[in-house]
């Protein structure tokens, strides 16, 4: 794409665009890093929390300004979100909340820039194939879902105890005889396992369609014409569309991790 | 060979749309049956209304999560199809 006088199929802008920039630091596919992915999400995760961190620190209890009078507002409904899904205690669960929600916001936060503004810049910079969205690469999602899976196997250690988890493993919801056994287990085990699955993917998913379609409307304007005037339109339209999108799946990430770990600590 | 990809590559457009259009019928009606206990509730009880936006909107994001995993397998296999790279 830096010279100018070979022309691209539009599989090849699209292939182009979808890959990320992978080093290997070992052998085979498992050893393999996303640089972009990896930087992305740090940079996102330092300015979006640490803006946060720097109102906590000087905090005022008088008249807010408008900065801590925003995060103010931002933790009060994360808090009563978590407080209408989990009565008890929600010293860990409620900053656990507001991490997922100011990081996935954040990351998502990233899919408005347009595409190729970040992929020229990034070429300018020498790093090809720089995709700047991080919950777009399927492994930070799951990374993600995947910690907060652990979360639950731990809160449901803490509160029913590693035998009364196992217990309870076999013998809800059907009961427990003998019999039974097989069915519960593998009715929970099927129950576990869709949580981190479905968290992930969902917000895989989501993000991966939005930039996808803003690849195409991309590619749409390059016919020229009344096509690029349809495309920049489109284009706006969606983007707008995506910023309900990018801060839908955000509220819907954090509020169903504290759903799972809520009733992870719910005895039956 | 040629006759190969043909092969799979008319298949994959066939399925691509499947999947992208079956889960788009069965999310839209999903949510429209929601959003009209919605409405009907809201029409009831209209104190209720922020509350029950809230689930609502919550309820949105769940099952639209499935239709878009599904775009995003289709769109991956239209543009990085592993099936096709295994025959050539």
């Amino acid at each position: 794409m830096s010279s100018s006088n070979e022309s691209i199929t539009p599989s090849e802008y699209i292939e182009h665009h979808l890959q990320n920039l992978r080093i290997s630091v070992g052998e085979g596919g498992f050893w393999q890093i996303d640089v972009d992915s990896l930087v992305m999400s740090i940079i996102v995760g330092v300015v979006g929390l640490g803006v946060f961190w720097l109102v906590a620190r000087r905090v005022t209890a008088g008249v807010p300004g408008r900065l801590q009078g925003f995060v103010e507002l931002v933790l009060e409904f994360v808090d009563n979100t978590v407080k209408d899904v989990f009565p008890g205690d929600r010293k860990f669960l409620s900053p656990l909340a507001l991490t997922i929600f100011v990081l996935v916001f954040m990351m998502n936060l990233m899919d408005l820039i347009p595409l190729d503004f970040v992929a020229k810049a990034t070429e300018a910079m020498g790093l090809p194939h720089w995709k700047a969205v991080p919950s777009t690469n399927l492994s930070v999602t799951f990374a993600m879902s995947f910690t907060v899976f652990i979360l639950i196997i731990f809160f449901s250690f803490k509160s029913k105890g590693v035998g009364g988890f196992v217990h309870e493993l076999f013998t809800a919801p059907f009961g427990s005889h003998p019999a039974l056994w097989l069915l519960n287990l593998l009715i929970n085990l099927i129950e576990l396992i869709s949580k981190p699955v479905s968290l992930g993917m969902r917000l895989f998913g989501n993000m991966y369609a939005g930039e996808l379609i803003f690849m195409l409307l991309g590619l749409l304007g390059m016919l020229g014409g009344v096509f690029t005037a349809g495309s920049i339109i489109l284009s706006w339209g969606w983007a707008v569309f995506h910023i309900l999108i990018i801060v839908l799946q955000a509220f819907i990430f954090m509020v169903l991790s504290v759903v799972y770990i809520a009733m992870a600590q719910e005895h039956h | 060979m040629a006759q190969f990809i043909a092969l799979v590559q008319s298949n994959m457009a066939l399925s691509i749309g499947m999947i992208i259009g079956l889960g788009a019928l069965g999310a839209c009606v999903g949510i429209g049956i929601m959003g009209s206990k919605f409405l009907e509730s809201a029409a009831r009880q209209p104190e209720l209304i922020p509350q029950l936006q809230k689930f609502m909107f919550l309820l949105v994001g769940l099952i639209d999560a499935s239709f878009l995993i599904g775009v995003g397998i289709a769109m991956f296999f239209a543009f990085a199809n592993p099936l096709l790279s295994a025959i050539k």
